[in-house]
């Protein structure tokens, strides 16, 4: 390493230091902008490094100039595209196509590496192939399995785990030609391993993210997020570069707390995950009411009166919500009571909505201040203080059969709705959750059921609100 | 094994025990940002993507060099955007209300006491 690279490598330092200090800075919405400012500082200083690295070296070819700068812009071109236009309840979808993209280079990264090592003298074996192989297999497997996710979480896909007959043992021969060629290729030197190896992860990745259903798509991205910082890691290890190496982990570490936190959220093991949902999936919504249970459905008129003369409400929102794009039509319901006096809160289960924080970056969107959001441990000793908690398009998380061994959601902790003094739940029809069993919550003689979409229901009950005790 | 290869290993543990320490503190309320800006950290991938294109001389080499340099581009680009577009939502307080409130009129008996409370 001669004096440059050195020099080079500490800039790279610098930059990393700044992913650090921005991510830091995360820790308060107040500061969180600064630190996204911070981190792009960053990027920006180890691109401008890696530029006048590549001039001072002069081996780049014309034709690798026009390739690298024509890619960059067009890319750039599409993720300032996407960036802009997306909507805040499609973000799980833009997150996971950015794991994709992310894993997909950090795996073409060690590909490339290795087809120009085999043709360089002194052949391709060495320290690092150990990497090179890591960061093929989990590169490939997060570009397909993200874009499965996204797939699902567009709705391209079907949002139900997806069982193919003989899957499990298709996945296990997968698994085996994998890792089987990938430790051949420690050994030997071999172009056809190593495309075995990108055929098989991306074959992995594909049939690892199909049985896995829609609620459980917080776990499935924060994972997927763990696994692109990781095979980015990889890939500064093939290069030798420590931007990549410490920016890699940060993430790594990242994807795996929220891991972690999520599937702690569902009481469920990454396992029991990983191998398949609850078996029915989250689409059951056309059932119908079962004749012996009795619910006591509302109208607009009677939700907006119980709301108007409440001193404190507590909304409870779920994936329902964002696939309504109601949130907006949530926020404007709380001015107009707040502007009564009544005293809302927002109570935000972990694992509501499509990814870690969803719920919170879309009532974010419709003006809501953040310190109305609370997240469970905080806001559950409140519910039996409140009035009235309005329950919009969230199912399990509120059942309180969790306290209960010996059912689907045993043990997952729940926000404790069923304390308030009385409930209004908006909901298209009895249909179960993504457990696929009833919710006690709703046969509740303290609860009410509005069945009705939840951008629907939300905007009757704010003009009831506005006409009736106006 | 090598003494770079040694100090690689060494900053990426060190450098993955940070990154839990840093972000173990971030509230919930910024869990979805926290993923993007992530997202936009592993863009930096694309200085990985420029290296294998400064050393490119073979149509394939050249492909994966176009390739992985478009992925990565929209990986950091839309990443840092698109975080920059959700903090901005995040406010402590309301804006102010463009619509002017209802003015309840002739409603006086429905009226609780608590209206003060605006």
């Amino acid at each position: 390493m001669n004096t440059f690279t050195t020099n080079m490598q500490l800039v790279y330092v610098l930059a990393a230091a700044c992913f650090v200090v921005g991510l830091h800075l995360m820790n308060s919405p107040a500061t969180a902008r600064r630190g996204n400012q911070v981190s792009t500082a960053g990027m920006i200083i180890a691109v401008l490094a890696t530029l006048v690295l590549m001039i001072h070296e002069g081996t780049v070819t014309a034709v690798g100039w026009t390739v690298l700068i024509v890619g960059t812009l067009l890319g750039s071109a599409v993720g300032l595209w996407s960036a802009r236009t997306v909507q805040m309840t499609a973000m799980p979808q833009l997150v996971s196509m950015f794991n994709a993209v992310g894993g997909g280079a950090a795996a073409l990264v060690a590909v490339y590496g290795y087809i120009h090592d085999e043709s360089a003298a002194g052949g391709v074996l060495g320290s690092t192939t150990v990497f090179t192989v890591l960061d093929v297999l989990i590169g490939s497997v997060t570009f397909t399995g993200s874009l499965i996710a996204a797939g699902k979480l567009q709705g391209i896909i079907t949002g139900s785990p997806v069982m193919i007959k003989g899957g499990r043992l298709i996945t296990a021969a997968l698994v085996v030609v994998g890792i089987g060629s990938a430790a051949f290729m420690l050994t030997t030197a071999s172009l056809p391993a190593l495309l075995l190896v990108v055929l098989a992860s991306l074959a992995f990745g594909v049939l690892m993210v199909l049985p896995i259903g829609g609620a459980d798509m917080p776990v499935v991205i924060s994972l997927l997020n763990a696994f692109t910082g990781t095979a980015v890691a990889m890939a500064g290890f093939v290069i030798n570069n420590w931007a990549l190496i410490i920016a890699g982990a940060l993430v790594g570490a990242s994807g795996g707390i929220l891991t972690k936190l999520m599937a702690d959220a569902m009481n469920r093991s990454l396992g029991n995950i990983m191998l398949g949902g609850f078996g029915t999936g989250d689409t059951a919504i056309a059932a119908a009411v079962s004749g012996d249970v009795q619910v006591r459905s509302i109208a607009a008129d009677d939700a907006a009166i119980q709301l108007a003369y409440a001193s404190k409400v507590i909304i409870v929102p779920g994936y329902g919500l964002a696939a309504a794009q109601a949130q907006h039509g949530v926020a404007e319901l709380a001015a107009v009571l707040e502007q009564r006096g009544v005293e809302v809160s927002y109570a935000i289960h972990p694992v509501a909505g499509r990814m870690p924080g969803h719920m919170n970056v879309l009532l974010a969107e419709a003006n809501v201040p953040y310190p109305q959001l609370k997240e469970m441990d905080e806001i559950n000793p409140e519910f039996p203080r409140a009035d009235v908690a309005l329950v919009i398009g969230a199912n399990d998380v509120t059942n309180p059969a969790a306290r209960r061994p010996g059912n689907a959601v045993s043990g997952m902790p729940i926000l404790d709705v069923d304390q308030a003094q009385s409930i209004i739940v908006v909901k298209r029809s009895m249909g179960t959750g993504y457990a696929g069993i009833d919710n006690e919550l709703y046969t509740n003689p303290k609860t009410s059921m509005y069945f009705a979409d939840a951008k629907k229901a939300v905007a009757e009950m704010t003009a009831a609100v506005k006409t009736l005790v106006g | 094994m090598s003494t770079a290869l040694v100090t690689d290993l060494t900053i990426f543990v060190l450098a993955l025990l940070v990154g839990i320490e840093v972000i173990g503190k971030v509230p919930a309320t910024l869990h979805t940002p926290l993923m993007s800006a992530a997202n936009s950290i592993h863009g930096i991938v694309l200085v990985g993507a420029l290296l294998i294109g400064a050393t490119a001389h073979t149509a394939v080499g050249y492909i994966l060099a176009f390739v992985a340099a478009f992925f990565a581009a929209a990986n950091v680009v839309g990443g840092y955007v698109v975080t920059g577009r959700m903090l901005k939502m995040f406010r402590r307080k309301a804006p102010v209300q463009a619509a002017e409130p209802k003015v309840p009129v002739g409603a006086g008996a429905e009226h609780q006491s608590r209206e003060v409370g605006r």
